[in-house]
């Protein structure tokens, strides 16, 4: 089986069953990507496939194929942090750091679905195209993430910022 | 998770005929569900065919003015389709009302119809149950049954189907497409595509062997005002004790179908005449014939009082 995971063409010969957070940790070796309940409840294995979030616990890796998947260790290194990773350390969005990966790639596409216009479940006025940024859409959009530390203000301030940061640099630009 | 073949189907009908005809077959689109059943092997499937393949992720117009929706249209997706925000922004609300971020990503139109009940002791498979393993008993009843159903319920089974997404369809009257083994069409309306559970609560739809779902179709829009309402014991990303989807109109005449209570979208037509006489009349007839357990009475009185908080936004 072939798989694009960060942008490298990888081969891989697993069982049919292999999740596709099975073959990320134990097959290739990345371990940022956490398993935590191991069934869709807690968003420690979220990964992007073609820039959406999934759980990559409830997966199978064949279906996977020729997808363009996304981990931590492709968002951002040491060296080199994505402002996300950066905000979080910034803002203490972790304390142990278990679900911190999940939460930050879970994160960088629920700000994608934002800036797309997708509604939540607080979205009162479903025909208007704008969405908007609060610390309430934020908490009801990232519930599929769970801190078992309770770091969740930090989590919420260190997304804020970097959404502010994105936006002042669009307008920017666009200046 | 036991071993099994899997394969990729190349049309509906092909996919129909080969899932028939092999023993243990099931279909797998998005696989939240199926997936995580597998893994604690209450669903065993002996092989799995992948029906991502198959097209059916569009969502087109009908020459009737409604709206079809193909099975493998993503929850997401299907939310954020501006003419279901417009016409049938009910669909939209209780699909955002459900599962996560994440699992609306993967999760399709058709799975989430048929995804199975969250009862608790379907999962365990230390435990009885008659879904799970037909003639076992059921440990629900006079067990933990404070989630479990009230109505439509029998001495076998008190699950509940956990679907947001299949109340709103309950409500616009949505229409089941299928392709059946022998290549054949058929529309299956949403209100018999999932049975009462009787004597024989492992079958649950009205579907047969093979049988694939393709699309469901909702007619053109009735107008109104669209109201979720689902109360759960947090705030976000947990099923529903009670869910209201209601489609009120100007003169206080409507629809609704409630979650939770139910192993099916739960409506009754009839009831639905009261509307404007308020929710206690509605809740009576809906609820007509309840049999709750010592856990979970509370549910007819939440239903009630839900219809009323969604009756009063309604006319604000």
């Amino acid at each position: 089986m072939r798989f694009i995971i960060n942008e490298h063409s990888i081969e891989a010969d697993v069982d049919v069953r292999t999740s596709l957070l099975d073959l990320l940790r134990d097959h290739l070796g990345l371990t940022g990507t956490k398993k935590g309940c191991n069934q869709g409840a807690c968003g420690a294995c979220t990964v992007l496939v073609d820039g959406e979030r999934i759980n990559s616990c409830l997966a199978l890796a064949v279906q996977y194929q020729d997808r363009e998947i996304l981990t931590i260790e492709g968002l951002g290194t040491i060296g080199d942090l994505h402002p996300l990773q950066a905000a979080f350390i910034e803002y203490d969005g972790f304390q142990c750091g278990y679900c911190t990966p999940g939460q930050i790639c879970s994160a960088v596409a629920m700000i994608g679905e934002i800036r797309r216009g997708l509604p939540s479940a607080l979205t009162e006025d479903l025909a208007l195209e704008q969405i908007g940024f609060s610390e309430d859409e934020i908490r009801e959009r990232m519930s599929g993430n769970l801190c078992r530390c309770g770091a969740y203000n930090g989590i919420i301030e260190a997304i804020r910022a970097t959404y502010a940061e994105e936006s002042a640099q669009e307008r920017e630009a666009a200046a | 998770m036991r071993p099994f073949t899997y394969e990729r189907a190349a049309t509906a009908k092909d996919a129909a005929a080969r899932a028939a005809r092999t023993p243990g077959a099931k279909f797998i689109a998005g696989g939240t569900n199926l997936l995580d059943l597998m893994k604690i092997e209450v669903e065993t499937p002996a092989h799995l065919i992948d029906v991502n393949g198959l097209g059916f992720d569009r969502i087109e117009p009908t020459a009737d003015g409604g709206l079809r929706i193909g099975a493998l249209v993503r929850n997401t997706d299907l939310a954020a389709d501006m003419r279901v925000r417009r016409d049938y922004a009910l669909l939209s609300r209780a699909l955002v009302a459900g599962a996560s971020g994440q699992l609306r990503n993967k999760a399709t139109t058709a799975g989430n119809l048929l995804q199975r009940t969250r009862c608790p002791y379907f999962y365990d498979t230390n435990q009885p149950c008659n879904k799970r393993k037909p003639g076992s008993g059921c440990a629900a009843i006079g067990g933990f049954s404070r989630p479990l159903g009230v109505i439509g319920v029998s001495e076998e089974c008190i699950a509940t189907h956990p679907s947001d997404m299949a109340i709103a369809m309950r409500a616009l009257d949505a229409t089941v497409e299928t392709v059946k083994p022998d290549g054949t069409a058929r529309s299956v309306p949403i209100a018999d595509l999932h049975r009462l559970p009787g004597t024989t609560p492992q079958i649950e739809t009205a579907l047969d062997d093979g049988e694939l779902i393709t699309a469901v179709t909702l007619p053109k829009p009735i107008g109104g005002t669209h109201i979720y309402h689902k109360v759960r014991d947090r705030a976000s990303y947990a099923f529903a004790l009670v869910s209201i989807g209601a489609i009120i109109q100007k003169d206080g005449s409507g629809r609704v179908a409630v979650g939770g209570i139910a192993p099916k979208p739960w409506r009754v037509e009839a009831a639905e005449a009261a509307m404007p006489g308020g929710a206690r009349a509605v809740a009576d007839g809906l609820l007509a014939g309840a049999r709750p357990t010592q856990e979970n009475g509370f549910k007819l009185t939440l239903v009630e009082r839900t219809l009323g908080a969604v009756m009063a936004q309604a006319r604000a």
